[in-house]
């Protein structure tokens, strides 16, 4: 997969905040997975000739950071937080109602590619839990029945 | 989200406003008037020695003197100089750096500018955790507001300073929260911390001076110029002074983030404000300031909540993160959650801390199964202690400290999983 000219320009733009390039890797990183759902071995070699270092490199950190995907994983990113305090208040009841709703377990994709259901630490809405990240926004307060109704309307 | 603190002191007072986090909202309640008057009518110098009169602390966990830090940046380097904003909030139970993103940008871009002036720092870099999108974007659009006002760039506030701000998303690490695996980040690679020294004011991010803090330190800053050292110390312990937002969080009525003087006592806190467990339960035990931080039992709430005296409980403020568990928890269980988070998030570059934490929490797990014997406990005191002050970053303290916080104040949790064989906790919550 290439890299589209206005996902180039983009990173383009985030390379001149910084007084080194690689500054705007996680930033390019970012961009590019939003295009094209995750970071594929080719697009890591892409990534690594604009900033002039090794695809290894780039793989380092694509493999460091959880947030950034090595392999293609559902078109929305469920991640229901079950640290501590949200698991004081039910967490791991809700990823277990999900998971039986989906059909999948946690750490994996719908069969139909719509959703990857997964764990993720804590997201600083403790006082909100249980809670989950969709993508990039956040679902507070929720019990089994509004969780499950929200997945639903996930195209 | 809350929109505002249940109790609101300085930093949160207008928070429940959603104009507060716009420009004009802000400068409708004096906004930038301090940083205007440090950039106008101060030196650096009289900067920093304001804050340490004033004896703000850090509120990222380590509760370093602002003055102090800011003091260490070289001032007769001709290399770039660099601040950095830790919004890299993500120790477990921590989210009141989330609310002065979102609801007051403004107030930590003014710390910040106010930052730059005492530093002389010619850029500032917001590294912002990457699950942070929300307030990511409003931070960004604050920031484009000040940029179209001529608060940063070539001129800040019409003076000769030249600042500017860039935002940075992380993507998913709890280490990137460490100063120096945040600048190496930072960098674009993984956030692996740095051997110090040199430390970042010698040597930070891309090798300049540089000087690290947290969110909720540079949301002080403006209060402090703008009021004064006597005025701040009104707030808080002699050695501890000012608010801070405790997040409140677990087993109780009101969960939810508190501005209080530090020093206020945590039953106070647990009890009275966020009114104690549901349901007619009593207390077990509290973990005080985020998931690093030794947990406290029931009969050990009385304490102010400032590090000289927690340290006397053998635990700290941390970053206020107060976690309440009630009675019917299994403390085994909470063990497995905290060791399993540490196992996932070591950056496996010190072989004490990646060894250490998986056997941390494969020995917590045996436990919890009932498979354990009555020498896993001291087992496990062992492994932290090897651990303990070895490593090149705290992350290894911090997944040891809580360890050692459970088998002090809980140890007949573990020695009845022991002695029965399962655990002897069936309503406590799910793992």
């Amino acid at each position: 997969m290439v890299i589209s000219d206005a996902v180039r320009s983009a990173i383009d733009a985030e390379i001149a905040k910084y007084p080194e390039k690689r500054g705007a890797l996680l930033a390019a990183l970012h961009l590019v997975q939003r295009e094209h759902g995750w970071i594929a071995p080719e697009t890591a070699k892409a990534i690594a000739e604009i900033f002039e270092i090794r695809a290894i490199e780039v793989m380092e950190v694509v493999t460091f950071y959880n947030m950034f995907l090595d392999r293609p994983q559902g078109r929305h990113q469920v991640r229901v937080c079950t640290n501590l305090p949200c698991s004081l208040r039910g967490a791991r009841e809700l990823v277990h109602t999900l998971e039986q709703h989906l059909g999948v377990e946690a750490g994996e994709t719908t069969p139909d590619g719509r959703i990857h259901l997964g764990h993720e630490e804590c997201l600083g809405a403790c006082a909100w839990a249980p809670m989950m990240r969709i993508d990039d926004t956040y679902y507070e307060n929720l019990d089994a029945e509004q969780a499950k109704k929200i997945l639903d309307s996930l195209k | 989200m809350q929109k505002a603190p249940f109790i609101t002191s300085y930093l949160t007072e207008h928070t429940a406003d959603d104009a507060f986090a716009t420009l004009a909202g802000y400068r409708a309640h004096g906004g930038y008037e301090a940083a205007r008057r440090a950039l106008t009518q101060m030196s650096p110098e009289q900067v920093v020695e304001l804050l340490k009169d004033a004896g703000l602390q850090g509120r990222g966990g380590a509760g370093f003197s602002t003055g102090m830090k800011w003091s260490f940046m070289p001032k007769d380097s001709d290399k770039p100089k660099y601040l950095v904003c830790n919004a890299d909030e993500s120790e477990p139970g921590s989210f009141k750096d989330r609310l002065l993103l979102e609801r007051a940008p403004h107030q930590m871009l003014e710390g910040i500018l106010i930052g730059a002036f005492a530093t002389g720092a010619d850029k500032t870099f917001v590294y912002v955790r990457g699950e942070y999108a929300h307030p990511a974007n409003v931070l960004q659009r604050a920031l484009d507001e000040c940029y179209a006002a001529g608060i940063f760039g070539a001129n800040c506030l019409g003076t000769d300073l030249r600042h500017d701000v860039v935002v940075t998303r992380g993507a998913g690490a709890y280490i990137c929260g460490e100063e120096t695996g945040l600048l190496e980040s930072l960098e674009g690679k993984k956030g692996q911390p740095r051997k110090k020294p040199p430390f970042p004011a010698q040597f930070g991010a891309f090798g300049m001076p540089t000087t690290v803090n947290n969110v909720e330190t540079f949301s002080h800053v403006p209060h402090v110029v703008a009021k004064g050292a006597d005025w701040f110390r009104g707030f808080g312990t002699e050695k501890s002074p000012g608010t801070t937002i405790f997040g409140v969080s677990g087993h109780v009525k009101r969960p939810g983030l508190y501005e209080l003087p530090l020093g206020t006592r945590l039953d106070e806190i647990v009890f009275e404000h966020a009114g104690g467990p549901p349901d007619g339960r009593k207390v077990k035990g509290v973990i005080p300031g985020g998931m690093s931080m030794p947990i406290l039992p029931a009969s050990q709430l009385d304490v102010p909540m400032a590090n000289e005296f927690l340290r006397e409980r053998k635990t700290m403020l941390g970053t206020g993160g107060v976690m309440v568990m009630h009675d019917a928890t299994c403390m085994v269980r909470v063990g497995c959650i905290i060791t399993y988070f540490f196992r996932d998030e070591s950056c496996g570059q010190c072989t004490q801390c990646r060894e250490g934490t998986g056997w941390l929490h494969k020995i917590m797990q045996r436990i919890e199964r009932g498979a354990g014997s009555p020498a896993d406990l001291d087992l496990l005191l062992d492994v932290a202690s090897k651990m303990e002050g070895q490593t090149i970053c705290a992350f290894a303290d911090a997944a040891a400290w809580p360890v050692q916080g459970l088998l002090r104040h809980f140890r007949e949790d573990f020695e009845e999983h022991v002695k029965q064989g399962k655990c002897p906790f069936p309503e406590s919550f799910e793992l």
